[in-house]
C-alpha cells in the first residue's frame, strides 16, 4: 500500500470509464450518471463494453492466479494512455494498488505499474484532475456520506467525496457516528462470517439512520449493496445512491 | 476448557449474543481510541514516529540471528543466564528446572503474553508450583479462571460489577463495593503479601537490547518491578523477535508503544534489568534467567514478507481499532493474541489447520494497518495467509505449518470459473444477461446474505446494454 502523495496530471481530452461489475449489474444508472458527469467536466468518455470485473473477489479469497488472469484480461482492454476512471474506491484500490503487488517481480511488472498509475477513483479525478466546480441547482436537502474503507485507506479519497458535496450550496452534510468504521461487507467476508458482518452492518445502518439525513450517498456500490440491503430489510426509508447520481441530479436541478 | 481457534465461528456467535460483553468492549475500545488520538494529536509527528519505529524494527529483524547471539553473550557477561526454547514444552521444562532447583513453590508473575503462550500457569501447577498473576487485570482474569481478552488490558471485557462479584467470591473479608479505588486496593493488598513470600518472580520483556544485554520492561502498576526485584530468583521470558540492536533504539519504540497502547507519552514505570544483585547492592534477585522462545517465530522469519509480522511491539492498537474485535472481544478468537495481530501471528504459532478461519475473519477494512505504530501491513499479510491456506507453497519456498489447510475443490472451481467469465466477454455477457432477464427468479432468501438484508436485485438492463443503446 503506497502512502506517497499522488501527483495529478492536467485534464486529458479522453478517459476510459471502469464501471465495475456491481454497477454494470445492479445500478447501471450510476454508470450513466458518472459518464454524464465526466462529460460535463469536459472530458470525452470511452466506455469499453468488454470490461467485466477487476478480480478483487478472487484476490481477497486467496486465489492470486485467478486474480492475475482476470487482471491481465482487463488491462488489455485499455491500451491507450488515457486515465482509467473507476466508479468505486474498492475496485480502484485493487487496480491502483493491489495489481502492483500481484505482478511484482513478474515479466509484466513494468507494464502493470504503468497501468496502475493511470487508475483514478471518480471523485479524486473530478477534484484533482478536472478541478470541477459544481453549481447547485437543486432544492435544499441533507445527505450523509459513506466512504468505503478502500476509498479511505487505500485511495485516500474520502476527502474528495466530501469536497464535492461541500461545493453544493443547498446540501447539508450530516455527520454520522463511527464514520470511518467498516460497513461489514468486505466481499466474501459477509458470507463467510455472516454473524459478524450482520453486527457491523446493523451498527452502520443505525448510525446512518440516526443522522436523519434525507439521502445516503456513497461512491462504492459494494458498500451500498450491503447497506441498502440492510436498510430495506429493516424497513427504513433511508436509501443510498451513487454519489455520481446525486451530484448529477444537483447540477440538473432535479431531486434525486 | 478454554476457547480454541477451531471453534471460532461458534465462539464469535456466542460473543455477539452477549449484550453486556458487547457493551463492555464498545465502551473500552472507544475510550482507548480517543486516548490514542489525543496522544497523536499532530499527524506529521505521528507519521514520523511510526516511520522511525518501523525502520528500527525492520533493521533489527534483518539481523535477528546475529543480534540474538550478541544478546546472549552480553547477558552472560552481565551475569544473566540464557536459555533457548524451541517450543512451549521446552520453555516450561526450563521453568520447572530452575524453580525446583531452588525448592520453590510460589512464583509471582508480571504480565507476560509469552507466558500465556506456553500456558506457564497450568504447567507449573502440574509440578506443584503456584504461579500467581500480579498485574491487576491478569489477577482478575486468573481469579475467574479465564485467559486475557486483550494483550495489554487482560480484563477489559469485565465491568466493575463483574470484578466486584469475583472478589466477593474469592477474596476473604472483601466487602462488596463498586468503588473502583477500593477494588484496586483490595487486589493490591492480596498481592503485596505474595511478593514477600514468593520464591521466584516471572516477567516478560518488551525490548531486549543486544548491545548491552539489558532487558526492558514497560508497565504502569509497579508489579513488574516487584516481581523482578523482591524474589531471590527472576526468570524473564520473551519471544526471539523482541531483540533490538542498540540502547538508542529503545526510546523511539517506547514512545510509539505507549502512545499507541494507552495514549500515554511514557508509562509510570520503565524497568531496565541488566543483571542480578551485585555485591554491596541492597536489593534485586540473586539470579536472573532469560528464556528465549521460538515457538513458530522462525517460520515467520524465514519469509521476507511474513517476517513483517514480527515487527509487532504488542501495543494492541490494531485490536482497539478493529471492527471485528470490537464486536466479538478477545476470547472468541481462542488464541493468546486476538484481533488483527492474532490473525497473522497465530498461524505461525499454531499452524494454519487450527487457525484457518482467522485470516478470513476480516473485511480487510485496513483500520489495523492505519494505526500500527510499526506499520505492519496487516491486511496484506491476511491476504497472503488466505492464499497460503488454499494453495501449495510457491516454487522453492518452504511450506508453512498447515499449508493448504483450507483448500477446497469447490471453491477452487468457483474462482477458476470466475476468472474464465471475466476474461471471456461472451460468457460474461451471457451470465449478466441471465441475471438481468431472469431476475424475478432470484429467491428472496440467499443463505447467509439475507439473514439481515434483502436479496439484491439486478437491474433490468446492464450498463453495457444501456451504453450500446446510448451510442447508437
Amino acid at each position: 500500500m503506497s502512502s506517497a502523495i499522488r501527483l495529478y496530471p492536467p485534464r486529458p481530452e479522453k478517459v476510459y470509464v471502469y464501471a465495475t461489475c456491481l454497477v454494470d449489474l445492479f445500478s447501471p444508472q450510476s454508470g450513466l450518471d458518472a459518464i454524464r458527469l465526466l462529460e460535463l467536466a469536459g472530458v470525452e468518455v470511452i466506455y469499453v463494453p468488454k470490461q467485466s470485473c477487476c478480480g478483487q473477489p478472487a484476490y481477497s479469497s486467496g486465489y492470486n492466479d485467478d486474480a492475475r488472469t482476470t487482471a491481465l484480461s482487463q488491462m488489455a482492454l485499455f491500451p491507450e494512455p488515457w486515465p482509467v476512471i473507476v466508479l468505486s474506491g474498492s475496485c480502484g484500490g485493487m487496480m491502483h494498488h493491489h495489481y502492483r503487488r500481484l505482478f511484482a517481480g513478474s515479466e509484466h511488472e513494468a507494464r502493470v505499474n504503468q497501468f496502475c498509475d493511470r487508475v483514478f477513483e471518480l471523485t479524486e479525478f473530478l477534484v484533482h484532475v478536472c478541478r470541477i466546480r459544481l453549481k447547485d441547482q437543486g432544492p435544499s436537502t441533507s445527505v450523509v456520506l459513506h466512504t468505503s474503507c478502500a476509498a479511505r485507506r487505500e485511495m485516500k479519497v474520502h476527502v474528495t467525496a466530501r469536497q464535492l458535496l461541500g461545493q453544493l450550496e443547498q446540501v447539508e452534510l450530516r455527520e454520522q457516528a463511527y464514520e470511518s468504521e467498516c460497513c461489514g461487507f468486505g466481499g466474501t467476508f459477509a458470507v463467510r462470517h455472516p454473524a459478524i458482518s450482520e453486527a457491523m452492518v446493523q451498527d452502520k445502518t443505525r448510525h446512518l439512520n440516526d443522522t436523519q439525513a434525507e439521502q445516503l450517498v456513497s461512491a462504492d456500490w459494494g458498500c451500498l449493496l450491503n447497506i441498502n440491503g440492510a436498510l430495506e430489510y429493516q424497513g427504513r426509508t433511508l436509501k443510498g445512491i451513487h454519489l455520481a447520481s446525486f451530484l448529477l441530479s444537483r447540477l440538473e436541478g432535479s431531486h434525486a | 476448557m478454554h476457547n480454541q481457534p477451531q471453534h471460532f465461528h461458534a465462539q464469535a456467535e456466542a460473543a455477539l449474543a452477549d449484550k453486556e460483553l458487547r457493551a463492555n468492549f464498545r465502551g473500552a475500545m472507544d475510550y482507548l481510541r480517543d486516548k490514542r488520538k489525543t496522544a497523536f494529536a499532530d499527524a506529521g509527528e505521528e507519521s514520523a514516529i511510526r516511520d522511525r519505529a518501523e525502520a528500527i524494527r525492520r533493521r533489527c529483524l534483518s539481523k535477528l540471528p546475529e543480534l540474538l547471539e550478541q544478546l546472549e553473550s552480553n547477558c552472560i557477561a552481565n551475569g544473566i543466564r540464557v536459555h533457548w526454547a524451541e517450543n512451549a514444552e521446552q520453555a516450561n521444562a526450563i521453568f520447572t528446572d530452575i524453580i525446583q532447583s531452588h525448592g520453590g513453590t510460589l512464583a509471582v508473575k508480571g504480565k507476560s503474553m509469552v507466558s500465556e503462550e506456553i500456558e506457564l500457569n497450568d504447567a507449573m501447577a502440574k509440578e506443584g508450583i503456584t504461579c500467581l498473576e500480579s498485574d491487576m487485570g491478569e489477577y482478575i482474569v486468573q481469579l475467574g479462571r479465564e485467559t486475557p481478552s486483550h494483550i495489554i488490558m487482560p480484563a477489559i471485557h469485565k465491568n466493575k460489577q463483574q470484578v466486584a462479584d469475583l472478589f466477593a467470591e474469592h477474596v476473604p473479608g472483601f466487602e462488596h463495593t463498586l468503588d473502583v479505588d477500593t477494588l484496586i486496593q483490595t487486589g493490591r493488598r492480596v498481592l503485596r503479601e505474595k511478593y514477600r513470600t514468593a520464591d521466584v518472580g516471572v516477567s516478560g520483556v518488551n525490548f531486549a537490547v543486544a548491545e548491552t544485554g539489558t532487558l526492558c520492561l514497560v508497565e504502569n502498576e509497579g508489579n513488574g518491578r516487584m516481581c523482578t526485584t523482591v524474589p531471590e530468583v527472576h526468570i524473564a521470558i520473551t519471544g526471539i523477535e523482541k531483540v533490538v540492536e542498540f540502547l538508542a533504539d529503545v526510546p523511539p519504540l517506547f514512545s510509539a508503544l505507549t502512545r499507541s497502547a494507552t495514549g500515554q507519552l511514557i508509562t509510570t514505570y520503565f524497568n531496565m534489568i541488566s543483571g542480578p544483585r551485585k555485591e554491596n547492592e541492597l536489593d534485586g534477585p540473586k539470579e536472573v534467567h532469560l528464556v528465549l522462545l521460538d515457538n513458530g517465530r522462525s517460520q515467520a522469519f524465514a519469509d521476507e514478507e511474513l517476517r513483517k509480522t514480527l515487527q509487532c511491539i504488542r501495543c494492541g492498537a490494531c485490536m482497539n481499532h478493529c471492527p471485528v474485535y470490537t464486536r466479538i472481544g478477545g476470547h472468541a478468537y481462542g488464541t493468546v493474541y486476538p484481533g488483527p495481530i492474532g490473525k497473522i501471528i497465530s498461524p505461525h504459532l499454531m499452524g494454519l489447520e487450527a487457525t484457518r478461519d482467522l485470516p478470513t475473519a476480516s473485511s480487510l477494512c485496513g483500520a489495523c494497518g492505519e494505526v500500527c505504530p510499526v506499520r505492519i501491513p496487516i491486511p496484506e499479510l491476511l491476504q497472503r495467509l488466505r492464499h497460503e491456506a488454499k494453495q501449495d507453497p510457491a516454487p522453492g519456498a518452504l511450506p508453512l505449518r498447515g499449508q493448504k489447510a483450507a483448500a477446497s475443490n469447490t471453491e477452487a472451481f468457483v474462482w477458476r470459473s470466475f476468472a474464465l467469465a471475466t476474461r471471456q466477454p461472451a460468457l460474461y455477457r451471457m451470465l449478466t444477461w441471465c441475471a438481468t432477464r431472469l431476475r424475478w427468479l432470484i429467491p428472496r432468501k440467499l443463505g447467509p446474505w439475507t439473514r439481515c438484508r434483502t436479496a439484491p436485485k439486478p437491474a433490468a438492463r446492464t450498463l453495457r446494454e444501456l451504453m450500446a443503446e446510448r451510442n447508437k
